[in-house]
Protein backbone atom coordinates (compact mmCIF):
# COMPACT_ATOMS: atom_id res chain seq x y z
CA UNK A 1 0.00 0.00 0.00
CA UNK A 2 2.20 2.81 -1.16
CA UNK A 3 -0.14 5.56 -0.92
CA UNK A 4 -0.53 4.63 2.87
CA UNK A 5 2.98 6.89 3.46
CA UNK A 6 1.85 10.01 1.94
CA UNK A 7 1.56 12.80 4.43
CA UNK A 8 -0.96 15.05 3.33
CA UNK A 9 -4.25 12.85 2.72
CA UNK A 10 -7.01 14.38 1.80
CA UNK A 11 -10.32 13.22 3.91
CA UNK A 12 -13.98 13.67 3.30
CA UNK A 13 -15.72 14.42 6.03
CA UNK A 14 -19.55 14.11 6.29
CA UNK A 15 -22.14 15.88 8.71
CA UNK A 16 -23.39 13.55 11.40
CA UNK A 17 -26.13 11.00 10.85
CA UNK A 18 -28.63 13.11 13.69
CA UNK A 19 -31.85 10.40 12.79
CA UNK A 20 -29.20 7.32 14.03
CA UNK A 21 -27.32 9.38 16.40
CA UNK A 22 -30.65 9.67 18.09
CA UNK A 23 -32.35 6.42 17.39
CA UNK A 24 -28.90 5.34 19.68
CA UNK A 25 -29.73 7.65 22.60
CA UNK A 26 -33.03 6.12 22.33
CA UNK A 27 -31.87 2.84 22.61
CA UNK A 28 -29.49 3.70 25.40
CA UNK A 29 -32.67 5.17 27.71
CA UNK A 30 -35.11 2.49 26.75
CA UNK A 31 -32.07 0.06 28.45
CA UNK A 32 -31.72 2.77 31.40
CA UNK A 33 -35.56 2.38 31.90
CA UNK A 34 -35.55 -0.94 31.93
CA UNK A 35 -32.75 -1.33 34.65
CA UNK A 36 -34.92 1.44 36.88
CA UNK A 37 -37.41 -0.86 36.19
CA UNK A 38 -35.22 -4.09 37.33
CA UNK A 39 -34.46 -2.11 40.47
CA UNK A 40 -38.80 -1.32 41.42
CA UNK A 41 -39.34 -4.79 41.10
CA UNK A 42 -36.40 -5.88 43.15
CA UNK A 43 -37.95 -3.81 45.88
CA UNK A 44 -41.67 -4.21 45.99
CA UNK A 45 -42.23 -8.04 44.25
CA UNK A 46 -42.16 -9.77 47.75
CA UNK A 47 -39.32 -12.25 48.18
CA UNK A 48 -41.82 -14.62 48.55
CA UNK A 49 -42.68 -14.53 44.77
CA UNK A 50 -39.66 -15.98 43.80
CA UNK A 51 -40.51 -17.26 40.69
CA UNK A 52 -42.47 -14.23 39.18
CA UNK A 53 -39.52 -12.39 40.42
CA UNK A 54 -37.06 -14.66 38.14
CA UNK A 55 -39.05 -14.85 35.28
CA UNK A 56 -39.91 -10.83 35.30
CA UNK A 57 -35.69 -10.53 35.73
CA UNK A 58 -35.08 -13.46 33.45
CA UNK A 59 -37.56 -11.68 30.71
CA UNK A 60 -36.32 -7.98 31.23
CA UNK A 61 -32.59 -8.98 30.76
CA UNK A 62 -33.25 -10.36 27.38
CA UNK A 63 -34.98 -7.32 25.96
CA UNK A 64 -32.04 -5.79 27.40
CA UNK A 65 -29.55 -8.56 25.32
CA UNK A 66 -31.94 -7.89 22.09
CA UNK A 67 -31.16 -3.88 22.20
CA UNK A 68 -27.40 -4.29 23.09
CA UNK A 69 -26.75 -6.86 20.26
CA UNK A 70 -29.67 -5.43 17.71
CA UNK A 71 -29.01 -1.76 18.18
CA UNK A 72 -25.33 -1.01 19.69
CA UNK A 73 -24.01 -4.39 17.69
CA UNK A 74 -25.71 -3.68 14.83
CA UNK A 75 -26.38 -7.39 14.11
CA UNK A 76 -30.20 -6.43 13.37
CA UNK A 77 -29.06 -4.78 10.25
CA UNK A 78 -26.52 -7.38 9.57
CA UNK A 79 -27.19 -9.99 6.19
CA UNK A 80 -29.07 -12.80 6.95
CA UNK A 81 -27.10 -15.41 7.24
CA UNK A 82 -24.42 -13.56 10.20
CA UNK A 83 -27.99 -13.38 12.42
CA UNK A 84 -28.45 -16.79 11.83
CA UNK A 85 -24.96 -18.14 12.31
CA UNK A 86 -24.57 -16.17 15.79
CA UNK A 87 -28.00 -16.62 17.28
CA UNK A 88 -28.18 -20.71 16.34
CA UNK A 89 -25.48 -21.81 18.34
CA UNK A 90 -27.22 -20.16 21.15
CA UNK A 91 -29.16 -23.54 21.21
CA UNK A 92 -26.01 -25.32 22.85
CA UNK A 93 -26.43 -22.52 25.71
CA UNK A 94 -30.19 -23.44 26.24
CA UNK A 95 -29.08 -27.23 26.45
CA UNK A 96 -26.50 -26.60 29.08
CA UNK A 97 -29.34 -24.61 30.90
CA UNK A 98 -31.54 -27.56 30.76
CA UNK A 99 -29.22 -30.11 31.27
CA UNK A 100 -27.93 -28.36 34.66
CA UNK A 101 -31.08 -27.43 36.04
CA UNK A 102 -32.08 -31.04 35.72
CA UNK A 103 -28.68 -31.88 37.36
CA UNK A 104 -29.82 -29.46 40.08
CA UNK A 105 -33.17 -30.84 40.77
CA UNK A 106 -31.24 -34.49 40.83
CA UNK A 107 -28.59 -32.72 43.72
CA UNK A 108 -31.59 -31.48 45.63
CA UNK A 109 -33.53 -34.89 45.51
CA UNK A 110 -29.93 -36.42 46.64
CA UNK A 111 -29.49 -33.82 49.65
CA UNK B 1 -29.70 -12.19 1.55
CA UNK B 2 -27.60 -14.39 -0.79
CA UNK B 3 -27.17 -11.24 -3.28
CA UNK B 4 -24.05 -10.80 -2.22
CA UNK B 5 -22.60 -13.90 -3.41
CA UNK B 6 -24.49 -13.45 -6.30
CA UNK B 7 -23.16 -10.51 -7.32
CA UNK B 8 -20.26 -11.42 -9.17
CA UNK B 9 -18.66 -10.13 -12.75
CA UNK B 10 -19.11 -11.40 -15.85
CA UNK B 11 -17.53 -14.88 -16.46
CA UNK B 12 -16.81 -15.66 -12.95
CA UNK B 13 -18.34 -17.63 -10.52
CA UNK B 14 -18.78 -17.31 -6.43
CA UNK B 15 -16.25 -19.70 -6.27
CA UNK B 16 -13.76 -18.10 -7.61
CA UNK B 17 -13.47 -15.98 -4.52
CA UNK B 18 -13.43 -11.96 -4.01
CA UNK B 19 -17.13 -11.76 -2.64
CA UNK B 20 -18.14 -11.72 1.21
CA UNK B 21 -21.31 -14.02 1.70
CA UNK B 22 -21.69 -12.22 5.02
CA UNK B 23 -21.28 -8.82 4.20
CA UNK B 24 -18.62 -8.63 6.92
CA UNK B 25 -15.41 -8.66 6.53
CA UNK B 26 -12.83 -11.06 7.93
CA UNK B 27 -12.31 -9.11 11.00
CA UNK B 28 -15.42 -8.48 11.98
CA UNK B 29 -16.93 -12.01 10.98
CA UNK B 30 -14.10 -13.42 13.60
CA UNK B 31 -14.35 -10.98 15.97
CA UNK B 32 -18.06 -12.39 16.42
CA UNK B 33 -17.12 -15.37 16.35
CA UNK B 34 -14.81 -15.47 18.77
CA UNK B 35 -17.46 -12.87 21.06
CA UNK B 36 -19.73 -16.33 20.57
CA UNK B 37 -17.25 -18.47 21.95
CA UNK B 38 -16.88 -16.03 25.04
CA UNK B 39 -20.46 -16.29 25.30
CA UNK B 40 -19.91 -19.99 25.83
CA UNK B 41 -17.17 -19.23 28.62
CA UNK B 42 -19.65 -16.87 30.45
CA UNK B 43 -22.90 -18.86 30.42
CA UNK B 44 -20.70 -21.90 31.63
CA UNK B 45 -19.83 -19.59 34.80
CA UNK B 46 -23.45 -18.09 35.33
CA UNK B 47 -25.16 -21.71 34.72
CA UNK B 48 -22.86 -23.22 37.01
CA UNK B 49 -23.34 -20.66 39.48
CA UNK B 50 -27.12 -21.92 39.36
CA UNK B 51 -26.37 -25.03 39.47
CA UNK B 52 -24.76 -24.40 43.01
CA UNK B 53 -26.39 -22.29 44.25
CA UNK B 54 -29.86 -24.43 43.38
CA UNK B 55 -28.09 -27.45 45.18
CA UNK B 56 -27.38 -25.14 48.71
CA UNK B 57 -30.63 -24.72 51.09
CA UNK B 58 -32.52 -21.55 50.69
CA UNK B 59 -33.19 -18.94 53.16
CA UNK B 60 -36.89 -18.59 54.39
CA UNK B 61 -37.15 -16.12 56.32
CA UNK B 62 -38.19 -11.93 56.21
CA UNK B 63 -35.13 -10.20 54.08
CA UNK B 64 -35.41 -7.81 56.93
CA UNK B 65 -34.55 -10.52 59.33
CA UNK B 66 -31.69 -12.00 57.12
CA UNK B 67 -28.62 -13.18 59.13
CA UNK B 68 -25.34 -14.03 57.30
CA UNK B 69 -24.52 -17.90 57.57
CA UNK B 70 -23.12 -20.45 56.05
CA UNK B 71 -25.97 -23.05 56.26
CA UNK B 72 -27.77 -20.94 53.43
CA UNK B 73 -27.17 -19.27 50.30
CA UNK B 74 -26.93 -15.26 51.25
CA UNK B 75 -29.74 -12.89 49.44
CA UNK B 76 -27.16 -10.93 47.48
CA UNK B 77 -29.08 -7.32 48.22
CA UNK B 78 -28.25 -7.93 51.88
CA UNK B 79 -24.34 -8.74 50.92
CA UNK B 80 -23.87 -5.83 48.02
CA UNK B 81 -25.12 -2.81 50.24
CA UNK B 82 -22.47 -0.38 50.94
CA UNK B 83 -22.18 2.78 48.99
CA UNK B 84 -18.19 4.47 49.05
CA UNK B 85 -17.94 7.85 51.20
CA UNK B 86 -21.38 6.58 52.70
CA UNK B 87 -19.99 4.58 56.01
CA UNK B 88 -22.98 2.38 57.79
CA UNK B 89 -25.59 3.72 55.24
CA UNK B 90 -27.53 0.25 54.07
CA UNK B 91 -28.22 0.73 50.49
CA UNK B 92 -29.03 -2.38 48.90
CA UNK B 93 -28.09 -2.65 45.06
CA UNK B 94 -27.36 1.24 44.49
CA UNK B 95 -23.59 1.09 43.73
CA UNK B 96 -24.74 -2.06 41.20
CA UNK B 97 -26.46 0.13 39.73
CA UNK B 98 -24.36 2.99 39.08
CA UNK B 99 -21.81 0.79 37.82
CA UNK B 100 -24.54 -0.38 35.47
CA UNK B 101 -25.28 2.71 34.68
CA UNK B 102 -21.46 3.86 33.90
CA UNK B 103 -21.03 0.56 31.46
CA UNK B 104 -24.44 1.15 29.69
CA UNK B 105 -22.88 4.49 29.06
CA UNK B 106 -19.22 3.76 27.96
CA UNK B 107 -21.23 1.27 25.60
CA UNK B 108 -23.31 4.64 24.24
CA UNK B 109 -20.28 6.60 23.57
CA UNK B 110 -18.55 3.60 22.24
CA UNK B 111 -21.58 3.66 19.07
CA UNK B 112 -20.88 6.63 19.03
CA UNK B 113 -17.62 6.58 18.40
CA UNK B 114 -18.21 3.96 15.39
CA UNK B 115 -20.60 6.23 14.02
CA UNK B 116 -18.40 8.67 13.48
CA UNK B 117 -15.94 6.74 12.26
CA UNK B 118 -18.51 6.04 9.15
CA UNK B 119 -18.11 9.40 8.45
CA UNK B 120 -14.40 9.73 9.06
CA UNK B 121 -14.32 12.36 11.24
CA UNK B 122 -11.32 11.48 13.45
CA UNK B 123 -12.20 14.57 15.85
CA UNK B 124 -15.88 13.23 16.72
CA UNK B 125 -13.95 9.49 17.34
CA UNK B 126 -11.77 10.66 19.06
CA UNK B 127 -13.91 12.55 21.69
CA UNK B 128 -16.08 9.39 21.85
CA UNK B 129 -13.28 7.13 22.42
CA UNK B 130 -11.82 8.90 25.11
CA UNK B 131 -15.41 9.18 26.93
CA UNK B 132 -15.63 5.33 26.28
CA UNK B 133 -11.91 4.76 28.27
CA UNK B 134 -12.74 6.93 30.75
CA UNK B 135 -16.31 5.01 31.35
CA UNK B 136 -14.32 1.68 31.43
CA UNK B 137 -11.61 2.88 34.33
CA UNK B 138 -14.82 4.49 36.22
CA UNK B 139 -15.98 0.80 35.81
CA UNK B 140 -12.95 -0.53 36.72
CA UNK B 141 -12.64 1.69 39.95
CA UNK B 142 -15.61 1.08 40.57
CA UNK B 143 -15.13 -3.05 40.69
CA UNK B 144 -11.93 -2.30 42.73
CA UNK B 145 -13.51 -0.68 45.49
CA UNK B 146 -16.00 -3.40 45.32
CA UNK B 147 -13.80 -6.92 45.20
CA UNK B 148 -12.41 -4.51 48.49
CA UNK B 149 -14.94 -4.03 51.03
CA UNK B 150 -16.14 -7.76 49.70
CA UNK B 151 -12.79 -9.22 51.01
CA UNK B 152 -12.19 -6.63 54.34
CA UNK B 153 -16.17 -7.56 54.99
CA UNK B 154 -18.52 -5.18 57.02
CA UNK B 155 -18.00 -4.56 60.72
CA UNK B 156 -20.57 -7.04 61.73
CA UNK B 157 -18.99 -10.19 60.66
CA UNK B 158 -20.23 -13.24 61.37
CA UNK B 159 -20.08 -15.19 64.41
CA UNK B 160 -17.59 -18.29 63.34
CA UNK B 161 -17.28 -20.44 66.41
CA UNK B 162 -18.30 -19.59 70.22
CA UNK B 163 -16.81 -16.00 70.54
CA UNK B 164 -14.61 -15.42 67.75
CA UNK B 165 -15.94 -13.89 64.06
CA UNK B 166 -15.04 -13.87 61.03
CA UNK B 167 -14.78 -10.91 58.57
CA UNK B 168 -14.94 -10.82 54.52
CA UNK B 169 -14.13 -12.91 52.27
CA UNK B 170 -11.01 -15.26 51.17
CA UNK B 171 -11.14 -18.32 48.89
CA UNK B 172 -11.93 -20.67 51.63
CA UNK B 173 -14.41 -18.85 54.44
CA UNK B 174 -16.42 -16.13 53.92
CA UNK B 175 -18.72 -14.00 56.07
CA UNK B 176 -21.65 -14.04 53.48
CA UNK B 177 -22.58 -17.58 53.53
CA UNK B 178 -21.52 -20.71 52.09
CA UNK B 179 -17.45 -20.59 50.87
CA UNK B 180 -18.81 -21.48 47.00
CA UNK B 181 -20.86 -18.05 47.40
CA UNK B 182 -17.43 -15.49 47.54
CA UNK B 183 -15.78 -18.44 45.24
CA UNK B 184 -18.24 -17.70 42.69
CA UNK B 185 -18.34 -14.14 42.87
CA UNK B 186 -14.53 -13.68 42.22
CA UNK B 187 -14.43 -16.11 39.07
CA UNK B 188 -17.50 -14.12 37.82
CA UNK B 189 -17.13 -10.78 38.50
CA UNK B 190 -13.44 -11.09 38.32
CA UNK B 191 -13.13 -13.09 34.71
CA UNK B 192 -16.13 -10.00 33.85
CA UNK B 193 -13.01 -7.16 35.25
CA UNK B 194 -10.43 -8.89 33.29
CA UNK B 195 -12.50 -8.52 30.10
CA UNK B 196 -13.08 -4.91 31.10
CA UNK B 197 -9.46 -4.32 31.38
CA UNK B 198 -8.51 -5.51 28.01
CA UNK B 199 -11.24 -4.09 26.43
CA UNK B 200 -9.99 -0.55 27.84
CA UNK B 201 -6.25 -1.63 27.12
CA UNK B 202 -7.94 -2.54 23.44
CA UNK B 203 -9.94 1.11 23.40
CA UNK B 204 -6.91 2.93 24.48
CA UNK B 205 -4.39 1.28 21.28
CA UNK B 206 -7.74 2.47 19.11
CA UNK B 207 -7.90 5.77 20.59
CA UNK B 208 -3.45 6.02 19.94
CA UNK B 209 -4.34 4.76 16.41
CA UNK B 210 -7.00 7.25 15.68
CA UNK B 211 -4.93 9.91 16.95
CA UNK B 212 -1.59 9.14 15.33
CA UNK B 213 -4.07 9.10 11.92
CA UNK B 214 -2.85 5.51 11.50
CA UNK B 215 -7.06 4.97 10.52
CA UNK B 216 -7.39 8.35 8.30
CA UNK B 217 -4.70 7.64 5.60
CA UNK B 218 -5.83 3.97 5.85
CA UNK B 219 -9.11 5.17 4.64
CA UNK B 220 -11.85 3.43 7.04
CA UNK B 221 -12.25 2.99 10.95
CA UNK B 222 -13.09 -0.49 10.69
CA UNK B 223 -10.63 -1.19 14.00
CA UNK B 224 -13.09 0.72 16.13
CA UNK B 225 -15.95 -1.18 14.82
CA UNK B 226 -14.23 -4.30 15.64
CA UNK B 227 -13.37 -3.32 19.04
CA UNK B 228 -16.80 -1.70 19.74
CA UNK B 229 -18.13 -4.91 19.08
CA UNK B 230 -15.90 -6.45 21.74
CA UNK B 231 -16.91 -3.60 24.22
CA UNK B 232 -20.54 -4.29 23.54
CA UNK B 233 -20.15 -7.70 23.96
CA UNK B 234 -18.39 -6.93 27.87
CA UNK B 235 -21.66 -4.59 28.53
CA UNK B 236 -23.83 -7.62 27.39
CA UNK B 237 -21.96 -9.51 29.84
CA UNK B 238 -22.62 -7.54 32.26
CA UNK B 239 -26.15 -7.25 31.90
CA UNK B 240 -26.27 -10.92 32.99
CA UNK B 241 -24.01 -10.79 35.49
CA UNK B 242 -26.22 -7.78 37.15
CA UNK B 243 -29.45 -10.35 36.52
CA UNK B 244 -27.88 -13.31 38.22
CA UNK B 245 -25.85 -12.31 40.67
CA UNK B 246 -26.91 -9.38 42.03
CA UNK B 247 -31.20 -9.40 41.08
CA UNK B 248 -32.29 -13.05 41.24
Amino acid sequence: MAHAHQETVHVNVLPPDRAKIKKLWMTALILLIITILEFIVAFTVPHEYKDLRVWIFITMTIVKAAYIVGEFMHLRYEVKVLIWSILIPMIFIVWMLVAFLYEGMAISNVR
Amino acid sequence: MASTSVATAPGRSAWDGGVSPMGASYGKLMMWFFLLSDAFTFSALLITYGLVRSAHPVYTGTVHAFKFSAGYWPIPERVFEAVPFLHGVEAPLVFVGIMTFILIMSSVTMVLAVEAGHRMDRKAVEKWMLWTILGGIAFLSCQAWEWGHFIHGSETGRAVVEGTKFFGANLVHNQYGPPDFAAFFFFITGFHGFHVFSGVCLNFLIYYNTVTGVYERRGHYEMVEKVGLYWHFVDLVWVFVFTFFYLV
